[in-house]
Order: C-alpha cells, then structure tokens, then sequence
C-alpha cells in the first residue's frame, strides 16, 4: 500500500471523526486569512509565484464577469467609418483607380535629392558586341567586313531616313523596329500600349543607345498622354520613362514598366 | 470665260439698317427702327434702356442669330454680306451691373480635414463658409483670416452634403448613415437631436426658399433608398415623405413657386406639390440614371435676399420682402425652367408647368453628364461631363452654343460667378478652370491640388472661390 494513504484506509475502517464536518468548515473559513497572511509574509521568488498565481485568477475572474455582463446588454453595431471617401455623385460607380499624382511629385523629390535613378532592374547581363551585331560581308569578293547588322530590338523615329547605303555602317531591318511598348504601370498593375518617343540609355553603352538599341534594362521615353496626369503646376504630363523588362528580340513586344 | 471680279454691293455710308429689337424671350421692344450704319453696341445699349424706360443705365450684350455682335452695324453687315432688306433681328441680353474680376491665385491652403473634403458651400450672403468632409465632421472656417473656426462633430458616417438656409441662419448637413444635422453658423453647435429617417444614405438636400416662408424652416433631402422627406426644423420632425421612385433619388430642388423636383436612377423626374406631398406629374425621357437636376432660377432662390449690393436685413419680413422682388424680377413672365442631365450622355430641358414633354433635348456629350446649373441670369446653361468637356448651351431654347476643352479627365463640379459672365469648372484631373462667357475662352487655370477636386463654390459676392478635395485640404483662392 502507498505511504499516504493511511489517512484513507483509517476513514473506510473506522469512519470518519465526529466532529469532521464542523473542523472542515472552520478550516475553510481560516483559508481566507491564510491567504492574506501569506499576501503579506512571502517574500523573494515564493512571494513573486504567489503573487502571479493570484493575478491569473484575478484576470480569469474579471473574463467570466465581463462575459456574463456581455449577455445581458446588447450592444449597438457601430458602422465603421471607411477610408476613402467619396462625394454622392460617386458612390454607386465602379471607378477604376487612375495614376495619382501625389505618389509621383514625392517620389521624384526624393530622387531627384538622391541624385540617382532608381530603377526596377538595377542590374542587367552585359550583351557582348558579337551577340549584338551580326558581321555582314560586302563587296565584289566579300572580303570586306565593315557593315554590321543589329539582331537586337530598335527604334528609330518618325523622320528616319537611312544613310546612303554605300557609308552605313549599322544596319537596323525594319522587321526589328519597334514604335509601341507594353507600358505596366506599377501601381495601378495595368498595362497600356504606349507610343515610344526615344531612347534614353542603354544599360550596355552610348553608342547602342544612339543607336536606338532596345535590350533588357534599357530606358526608354513613352507617350503618357492617354493616362491624363497633371502636374501639381497644372501642366499635362505627356512623356514618362519606362525600363524595358524583357528581351524584345526573342519575344517581338517590348514589355517596361513604368518609372514613376 | 468672263473672268470679271465680281463687284462686292456698294453700301451706301449714309444707308440705314432695318432693326428689330427683341427681348431674351423674343418678345419685341418697340417697334422696328431704321437705324444709321454706324450705329455700335454703346449705341444700341441708349436705345435699349430707353425704350424700357430704365432708371439706372443697365448693360446689355447684343446678338444677332447665336453670335455676339460687337461691332458697328455696318461693318457686321458687311461682314456677313447680309441683304440690307431684310429686318436684322437684334436680341437683348442684359448683363449684370457688377463686374466680377477673375481669381487666379491660391490665397490660402486651409489643412484641417483628416479626410477628403466632399462639400463645400459658402453661405447666400457671401461671409461664411462651411465643408463636409469623409472624417464626418463639418467645419466652418472664418475667411477674412482663412483659418478654421469651428468643428461640428456629431455625424457617424461621411458627411455627403450640405446646404444653407436661405436667410444663412442655419446649415444642414446629411451623412452617409442617412442622418441629417442642423448646425448654428454662429457658435458651431448643434441645433437639436439628428434628424433620422432615412434608411440609406442622403444624396442631396435643398431648403425652402426664403420669399415663400421666412424665417427658413423646412427642407428637402433625398436618399438612396428612393424617398425624399420634407423636414421641419421647429419641430424637428419628418413632415411628408415623398415615396415613389424605385430606386436611389440622386438630386432635389425646391422650386421658386412651391413644387419641389427630384431626379432619381429610374430614370424619372417627379415634380410634387409641397403642401400635401401629392405628385404632380412625373417627367418621362431618359434613358439612364438622372444625375443631376437645374432650376433657372436656383440661384436667386439659394442667395434669398442677399445681392450684390451687401445689404443686411434686420427682421425676416423684409427678408422676404426682398427676396420676392428679387425672385419676380429674375423670372419676369416666363415659366421656371428645368434642366436634367443624364447618364444617357443627354439632357432635357423641360418647362414642368407647361407641359409634360420636354421643350429640347441636347446631346452632344459622349460620357455621362455629371453636373448641370444655370446661370444666374438664366441666359446660360453649363453641363459638366465625364468626357473632360464643358458645354454652354442657351438656357432659354436649349441650343448648344461652345465647348470648353482643356480638362484631361473627368469634370466633376461647375460654379458660376454671381455676374454670370465666368465659369468655374473642378475635375478630376485636380485642376480648376475658369472660363469667360462672352470669348467662349480659357481664362484663368488653377492647378494646386494635390489630388482630386470635388466640389467648387463660387462665393456670392464674387470675392473668393473655394475648393475641396481628395487631398483633404480645402483651398481658398483670391485675385
């Protein structure tokens, strides 16, 4: 038999003493006291125990409180006042949401005091100047080996007119020129077909972007117009950059994404 | 083969023309006059207050066919190669006697609202001026420092818009939670308990004109659950309730002579008697969502007594005096004309007491037509339309007469200037621009707002103008 349990078998043998109940119930009326004692008297990590052990039931004590004052109120469903108000000629239309303005004049003090563009494709693979050009042989014997076709994506104008052939040295097909771009603006996650108005720079060196090469990474200038942005000065703004996102000489589009 | 020049007809410098003089409604004044060839508009303008037998020399604008004329009768006539016998029809326009000067600067940039800014509207005598905005309070602001004077706290939902009373004694204001709150101009408090009814969420609210009942005590406002309600304020209670429409009502004018219009998305018009609340006749045309309706005579009946002279009324009986005349001089004998534009991309022009069919339909417009008001003078009509155009048309026959381009997105709101001769016009390309009448011109652009504008007003003196917007500030501008 256990060691303790000698209370208990006593209890089933003999019965339980006389004066069980009343000893029993003076007991639980000392607890309350005890309870205070020990309040007041511990000290160090027996007082710091007691004292999180009281808390937790404190806290308990007020949910179950608070959760039967909670059955019998009942409550006003307060409508949230939402964000983005909108005037009563509004209301019941869908508008799709249009360029802000706000974010751009920000966002372009903050460049324009970094002093640096920050682009979405920072870095891009270098194109090699044999992957770029395509050597094309001339003359009677075709040795000669000074013309080079571009196999990359172009652009040229609208007032283009081609050096005579006899002296030029870059040749661009016109099945590789490009005029439109699939313009993503980033914010609003939807894309436009926008006119391109130049090449701003080519990521692989000045002289492909006088060429009006279009690679990866390239800045390119696009006609925003459609989009109907107004500066904080009230001016239309017609012409935004955009960073080419794809290789346009595999794909035949160029897809970019808004710089704004 | 004959190759000779073709002589342009000698007129004689000495000749006269045959004219006639014809008032705005086309009524003759006078007889037909032979007129010398040098005879210009100075001239006429003589002629004109004589024959009306006008005290003050009055301004008057003059146009044969839709085109201004402003220079000799000669010349014109030679211009336009015009058979001397025929009787030149001249018809009068009188201007306003006060001249009002465009603004073109931002005087103040009056932060305050912590969310946009959806109504603003200076009160009829031109001194105070009260905004509603998303953060569902109302705040009066003190124009002569430009800074903010009270904040009325108390909506629970955005406030959607507001409107004074006639006599400036009081402001209503109507919220997205379908309350409407009476505000005291003075001391920024609340006048009473809100005013609830209304299931869904107020759309617009106009008073009861002043030279029918001073002191102003009753209002209309119209929800999006179909009904429009007429409310006294003495008793604070929901008089009628105007049911009827089947769905969202979108705009509600109370009319001069006692019939208040609403314009709903069932593509109806009804017009009701006020005393009982009984439909009169319910205008049939559209083919969309009426979006917004115009009263020749709105802007006599929102500045009451109040003109340009600044003149203060001490009891309400002259108050109303006033603003009789005043009324019964703006609508001479003609019946009150009513303007509704669409989303159907057109508007109709209906004379409501007259007849049930519409006087003229314009079209022309290739978006949705967000906001239609007369001029103060009734000679104009001005639509702003969501296709970032603005169309004046004659506000007596309804026909097109110029197209205002330059906006590069939606036009939101449009204001007149007290004089009638300036347009206002506030879009979504958050710019405002101001058009002269008379050179069917831009005149002034007034960019500054960081976003949205959507809501302008025009002050009643002319001094200022006030917008409000997205970017939650309200902008105050100035000359």
């Amino acid at each position: 038999m256990p060691q303790g349990d000698h209370i208990e078998l006593h209890q089933k043998r003999h019965g339980k003493r006389l004066d069980h109940e009343e000893r029993k119930r003076k007991r639980e009326a000392r607890e309350v006291h005890r309870r205070s004692k020990d309040a007041r008297n511990l000290l160090g990590a027996k007082g710091k125990r007691f004292a999180q052990k009281c808390y937790a039931e404190k806290a308990q004590m007020k949910k179950t409180l608070k959760m039967h004052d909670e059955s019998t109120k009942r409550q006003k469903v307060d409508d949230d006042v939402q964000e983005g108000a909108l005037p009563p000629y509004l209301l019941d239309r869908d508008q799709t949401q249009r360029a802000k303005v706000l974010s751009n004049t920000i966002k372009q003090k903050r460049k324009e005091k970094a002093g640096k563009w920050d682009v979405p494709l920072p870095k891009v693979r270098p194109v090699a100047e044999e992957e770029m050009f395509k050597v094309l042989r001339t003359g009677k014997r075709k040795t000669k080996q000074w013309k080079r076709m571009v196999t990359k994506a172009t652009f040229v104008g609208a007032g283009f007119t081609r050096k005579p052939p006899k002296y030029e040295r870059f040749i661009r097909p016109t099945g590789l020129r490009f005029t439109k771009a699939h313009v993503t603006h980033p914010e609003l996650k939807c894309t436009f077909n926008l006119d391109i108005i130049s090449v701003k720079k080519n990521p692989n060196g000045p002289m492909y972007t006088s060429l009006g090469v279009m690679t990866r990474g390239t800045i390119i200038e696009v006609n925003v117009s459609e989009l109907g942005l107004v500066t904080p000065a009230g001016k239309v703004v017609w012409g935004k950059y955009a960073q080419v996102t794809n290789n346009p000489e595999n794909d035949g589009c160029i897809n970019a994404v808004l710089l704004v | 083969m004959d190759t000779q020049p073709v002589l342009a007809p000698a007129i004689d410098a000495s000749a006269s023309v045959m004219c006639q003089l014809l008032s705005p409604e086309g009524d003759p004044l006078g007889a037909a006059l032979y007129l010398p060839q040098n005879v210009g508009p100075p001239q006429l303008q003589e002629i004109v207050n004589q024959l009306l037998h006008n005290e003050e020399k009055l301004p008057y604008a003059f146009y044969v066919g839709d085109e201004e004329l402003s220079i000799q009768l000669g010349a014109y006539m030679r211009q336009k190669n015009a058979n001397v016998e025929v009787t030149l029809r001249i018809v009068c326009q009188p201007q306003a006697l006060f001249r009002i000067r465009p603004v073109n600067r931002c005087s103040a940039t009056i932060a305050g609202h912590t969310e946009a800014v959806i109504a603003v509207s200076f009160s009829p005598d031109g001194k105070s001026l009260a905004s509603g905005s998303g953060d569902t309070t109302v705040r009066f602001w003190d124009l002569s420092t430009q800074t903010p004077l009270f904040t009325c706290k108390g909506h629970k939902n955005w406030v959607l818009c507001i409107a004074w009373s006639p006599d400036g004694k009081q402001l209503v204001s109507g919220s997205k939670s379908g309350e409407l709150i009476l505000w005291d101009p003075k001391t920024g408090n609340q006048l009473g308990t809100p005013l609830m009814g209304h299931r869904k969420w107020i759309t617009a609210v106009s008073w009861e004109p002043v030279h029918l009942q001073s002191p102003c005590f009753r209002f209309v406002s119209a929800s999006k659950d179909g009904d429009a309600r007429i409310w006294d304020v003495t008793t604070r209670k929901c008089v009628i309730s105007l049911t009827g429409h089947t769905s969202s009502v979108t705009c509600v004018k109370w009319g001069g002579d006692g019939l208040i219009y609403t314009g709903s998305q069932d593509c109806l018009i009804k017009v009701w008697e006020t005393s009982q609340g009984k439909l009169v006749k319910t205008l049939k045309g559209h083919g969309h969502w009426v979006n917004s309706l115009a009263l020749s005579t709105e802007y006599v009946l929102r500045t009451g007594a109040y003109d340009h002279t600044g003149k203060t009324f001490s009891t309400a009986e002259e108050m109303k005096e006033a603003a009789l005349a005043r009324y019964k001089k703006m609508r001479g004998n003609a019946p009150e004309r009513l303007v509704s534009g669409s989303d159907d991309f057109t508007m109709f022009l209906w004379e409501p007491t007259i007849s049930k069919q519409p006087k003229a339909r314009m079209t022309g417009h290739q978006k949705l037509v967000n906001h239609v008001y007369f001029s103060p003078d009734g000679q104009w009509l001005a639509s702003a339309s969501f296709d970032k155009s603005v169309k004046l048309w004659n506000g007596i026959t309804g026909k097109f007469v110029a197209a205002f381009r330059g906006h590069v997105a939606d036009v939101y709101q449009i204001s007149w200037s007290a004089d009638s001769r300036l347009l206002l016009s506030g879009s979504k390309d958050s710019t405002l621009k101001i058009w002269d009448i008379r050179t069917r011109k831009l005149k002034m652009d007034l960019p500054g707002h960081a976003d949205e504008v959507y809501t302008v007003d025009w002050s009643p003196d002319g001094e200022k103008v006030a917008s409000g917007g997205k970017d939650r500030v309200l902008k105050l501008w100035m000359n």
